[in-house]
């Protein structure tokens, strides 16, 4: 009888035995599948009762997590939540997360490699999980002057240290109160998405990175890149600036935005009057290749992740003659966002290399230990650095005697360019200004471009450019 | 007859009572089980107040009593069984308390009225349980008296077992019929049965073996009964299909037979029993998921509980979400979502620890049992009657087939069958039933264990068990 209750005893060991395999296929091999699975509320739940890192500009935290009474613990807040949207995106429960939310989520969740360690530490100390902090390169008072310059008006302000990429501001209006998405109030959430959904000026848009507009004049500086580069033209190169000009293969005439036949004149005199029939004959001469090229160099036609993705900027296919002289100054198909503009002001300023833009330069643990810098890289060389200097100074006559008066800054070489858009008949003229400053030795690029800004360039989006410049250089 | 198996010399020496290693250990499963709610209070927000220094005083009281009863009313039982029941119990109430918070705070959320703390019953019933203990010393001052009690059991065990069913005090919650009314108080009454019915068998077998041993023909090498001797073997089949059909209880049923292949294997030493009773039980299942709905939808939930993860596969799915998110280590007391899972301080209690202590703290749990279950069986070995053998084979096997049903079930080793985990579900019948297994393993150990002066030859011992 002891040997049956000893094999009874062998059986209970067995059935042991299986429960304990099982418990551990579950709860090591599988665990990662059923916490990813649908339906698993916990992935949510702990995602909000883990302490999300802050999203910084300089010391300042700009979003941050704030605890609640309730099912999830914390609550996303945003100190300054409109001028900062655009970088920050929106937290919600109900809706996901956009911006640097989204494109950083590792790291303020605290799930990436980087903060391995401050998991274990964590771990160990019995301490709840923390997320790690992530720093953005925005300078706070530009991105302040960028907001209020744009004042509601609908447009987008972009700003690069030149020198390495780095974002400086970049605002959009209209903007949105990211605070409304984050709340635990799911019913609020959703009234307040489906009115910025609703609403025909898209406040949800990242107007910065992703609105597409025809830059109009300002892209007159591609214009003269290119014809510099073709080591056909120099500043002082004539070009012809009549009152009217016949686009090849057509009966259609295109003007200037000013009256009279000014003959032939610079290079430099035709940017700094921003003369169109000139640059329609230059884009002429030039060819849509040599165009397209240089605008690639630029940027154009390439997304950035600057992390979040910016939209590509776009100089047309196949355009024919008459196609491409308009692109010459801006028209036809030329579609660019502000940043991709920021970003050529910037390479000609950095002495014609282009930078890739991005705005994290730092990856902290939650005790704001650096674990990552972020390294400055070079996306091509658009121009030569003769050029490019040859280039900033047609760009500074366009601010000191030209077109572009309202970029000046006393005691500041301001190189810059204006631009006016038509877009659709018996809109408003989308207005355009970029600049850098100072033209010896940038410090910040920026463009500002409003869509429906009307007036010129100069009068409605050159005050704003002017003061990102002056917040930069502290002036 | 009972000699030919029972071991009588062994007992001349004196043996060591052990209570002091007993009471040491009831003092770390103390230490363990208040480290656990002072955590879980502190985890939680809860914070230390002076209910939970009573409840600690309470445990720690309950802790004394029960060692008082074995030290002064079986002080040769063994020294394990006790403190790991009473850490077992420990940590199923810090358990229960801790989902009791989540609840409320669930329910402040919606504004609604704060229920019940289902852990001030489980206290109440622990005590009643270490009291049940001491009650057993009292009443059965050697088991073998329990003996004559084999066809009043079979009695008691059929009527508790049907009570469920008596119209008026017959209660269905959740879809099984296993609960009885009375006033405000449920009682499930199949807990008690199981002691009921293991007394009956292990009486019936002892005088029924010798014939239930002897075989006539051979079914692929192994030795089968004769046809006239499958009677109870049928009866007790009938009864689990009964259980399955009228109760919708199909963990129950399976402990009962598994109980009953388990006694007929250990009486007769016959592996035809073991394989007969696999035949019955495989065209029981067979029938069962052919017949009733409910057994059909817990075999499809079994095979992909994904399917419909937020209807009937909604249980399980969520546990193994729990298990998985407690993985090796645990999220710690009070840091989980355990309150997620249906049923997390009753059925699915082990899902519970596994998502806050992790596979680590399963695992030890899941050893505590396997400790209860072997020192159980153990004692079986060490008893000197067959009857005495049989009961604690048949006590120590329904501690472990019930954990197996139940810990194989919220796992999907298994399909989920809605049994309660020993000594930590939220539940009074089972609680004290449980503790009444303990305290006649305790008894049974104690007899076994405890000098007899008057022994010199095993005819003592044969006229002994022949006197009864």
């Amino acid at each position: 009888m002891t040997r049956s209750i000893i094999r009874v005893s062998a059986v209970m060991a067995i059935l042991l035995l299986a429960v304990i395999a099982n418990i551990t296929y579950i709860q090591v091999f599988k665990a990662d599948e059923y916490r990813n699975a649908s339906g698993n509320a916990r992935a949510i739940l702990q995602e909000y009762s883990r302490e999300r890192g802050p999203i910084l500009v300089g010391r300042q935290a700009v979003a941050k997590s704030v605890e609640t009474s309730g099912d999830l613990k914390y609550q996303r807040e945003y100190t300054s939540p409109e001028p900062y949207a655009p970088v920050t995106g929106f937290y919600s429960q109900v809706y996901g997360a956009t911006g640097i939310e989204r494109a950083e989520n590792s790291v303020l969740s605290g799930t990436d490699d980087r903060l391995l360690f401050d998991r274990l530490q964590q771990l160990f100390a019995g301490r709840d999980p923390q997320g790690g902090a992530v720093t953005l390169g925005i300078n706070a008072s530009a991105q302040a002057a960028a907001f209020n310059g744009l004042g509601g008006r609908k447009g987008a302000v972009a700003a690069i240290a030149p020198k390495t990429g780095q974002l400086l501001a970049l605002a959009q209006s209209p903007s949105f109160d990211p605070n409304n998405l984050a709340s635990n109030n799911s019913k609020e959430v959703t009234r307040y998405y489906n009115s910025l959904i609703d609403d025909p000026n898209q406040p949800l848009l990242n107007r910065p990175l992703v609105s597409t507009n025809p830059p109009g004049s300002v892209f007159k500086v591609v214009t003269a890149a290119a014809a510099l580069e073709s080591g056909r033209f120099n500043p002082q190169s004539s070009v012809p600036c009549p009152a009217k000009y016949r686009l090849p293969g057509t009966s259609t005439d295109i003007g200037n935005a000013f009256s009279g036949d000014l003959g032939s004149i610079s290079l430099t005199e035709a940017l700094t009057v921003s003369c169109n029939t000139a640059f329609a004959w230059l884009a002429n001469q030039l060819g849509d290749d040599a165009m397209r090229a240089q605008a690639e160099a630029f940027g154009f036609g390439t997304s950035f992740e600057v992390p979040m993705p910016s939209a590509a900027g776009r100089y047309p296919e196949n355009p024919d003659a008459a196609q491409t002289a308009i692109t010459g100054y801006g028209q036809g198909d030329v579609q660019t966002t502000a940043l991709n503009m920021a970003q050529v002001a910037a390479a000609i300023a950095n002495s014609g290399l282009t930078m890739a833009p991005y705005l994290v330069t730092e990856i902290s643990g939650p005790d704001l230990k650096v674990l990552d810098t972020t390294t400055p890289e070079s996306f091509q060389q658009a121009m030569s650095p003769d050029n490019a200097r040859d280039l900033t100074a047609m760009m500074v006559s366009v601010v000191q005697s030209g077109t572009g008066s309202n970029g000046q800054i006393p005691g500041v070489r301001v190189a810059g360019k204006t631009g006016t858009a038509e877009t659709t008949e018996g809109a408003a003229n989308t207005t355009w200004f970029i600049a850098f400053a100072p033209a010896d030795n940038p410090e910040v690029a920026v463009a500002v471009v409003l869509e429906e800004g009307g007036g010129g360039g100069n009068s409605s989006s050159g005050p704003i450019a002017r003061s990102v410049m002056e917040a930069i250089l502290g002036r | 007859m009972a000699t030919s198996t029972a071991t009588p010399r062994e007992i001349t020496r004196v043996q060591p009572t052990r209570r002091n290693t007993e009471l040491g250990l009831m003092v770390l499963a103390f230490i363990i089980g208040g480290y656990a709610m002072f955590n879980t209070a502190l985890a939680s927000g809860e914070g230390i107040d002076n209910e939970l220094w009573i409840a600690l005083a309470v445990l720690a009281g309950v802790g004394l009593v029960g060692h008082l009863a074995v030290r002064f009313l079986a002080p040769y039982a063994e020294p394990i069984m006790l403190p790991t029941a009473y850490l077992l119990n420990f940590l199923g109430l810090v358990m229960i308390y801790r989902l009791d918070i989540a609840e409320a705070q669930r329910a402040q959320e919606n504004a609604s009225p704060e229920p019940t703390p289902a852990v001030l019953g489980q206290l109440t019933w622990t005590i009643v349980g270490i009291l049940l203990v001491a009650l057993v010393f009292l009443i059965v001052r050697d088991h073998r008296k329990l003996q004559r009690y084999t066809y009043i059991s079979l009695f008691i065990g059929v009527v508790l077992l049907l009570l469920p069913l008596a119209p008026g005090i017959g209660e269905t919650i959740n879809g099984a019929t296993l609960w009885i009314r009375i006033g405000s108080l449920t009682f499930q009454p199949a807990e008690l049965a199981k002691i009921a019915l293991t007394i009956f068998l292990a009486g019936y077998l002892v005088t029924k073996r010798e014939s239930l041993k002897v075989v006539k023909n051979k079914f692929l090498g192994v030795p089968l009964p004769r046809g006239r001797d499958l009677g109870p073997l049928l009866a007790g089949w009938l009864l689990a299909m009964a259980i399955i059909a009228f109760e919708s209880e199909i963990g129950t049923a399976v402990i009962f037979f598994g109980l009953f292949i388990t006694l007929l294997y250990v009486a007769t030493q016959r592996r035809g029993w073991v394989l007969l009773g696999l035949i019955f039980a495989a065209t029981g299942a067979v029938f069962a998921y052919l017949a009733f709905s409910h057994v059909r939808v817990r075999f499809e939930i079994w095979l992909d509980p994904f399917a419909d993860a937020e209807g009937t596969g909604f249980q399980v799915v969520q546990s193994l979400f729990g298990l998985a998110n407690g993985g090796l280590l645990g999220t710690g007391w009070a840091q989980g979502y355990p309150q997620l899972v249906p049923f997390a301080n009753s059925d699915f209690i082990l899902a519970s620890f596994g998502e806050e202590l992790g596979l680590t703290g399963l695992i030890a749990i899941l050893l505590l049992f396997g400790i209860l279950v072997q020192r159980g069986l153990r004692t079986a070995v060490a008893c000197r009657d067959v009857f005495g053998r049989l009961l604690a084979t048949g006590l120590a096997t329904v501690f472990g087939l019930q954990v197996f049903v139940v810990a194989a079930g919220v796992t999907k080793l298994i399909p989920m069958t809605g049994l309660t985990t020993p000594f930590m579900s939220a539940g009074g019948s089972a609680l004290i039933a449980n503790w009444i297994m303990i305290g006649i393993l305790l008894r049974i150990s104690d007899v076994t264990r405890r000098p007899d002066p008057v022994v010199t030859s095993p005819d003592d011992a044969l006229t002994q068990v022949v006197r009864l």
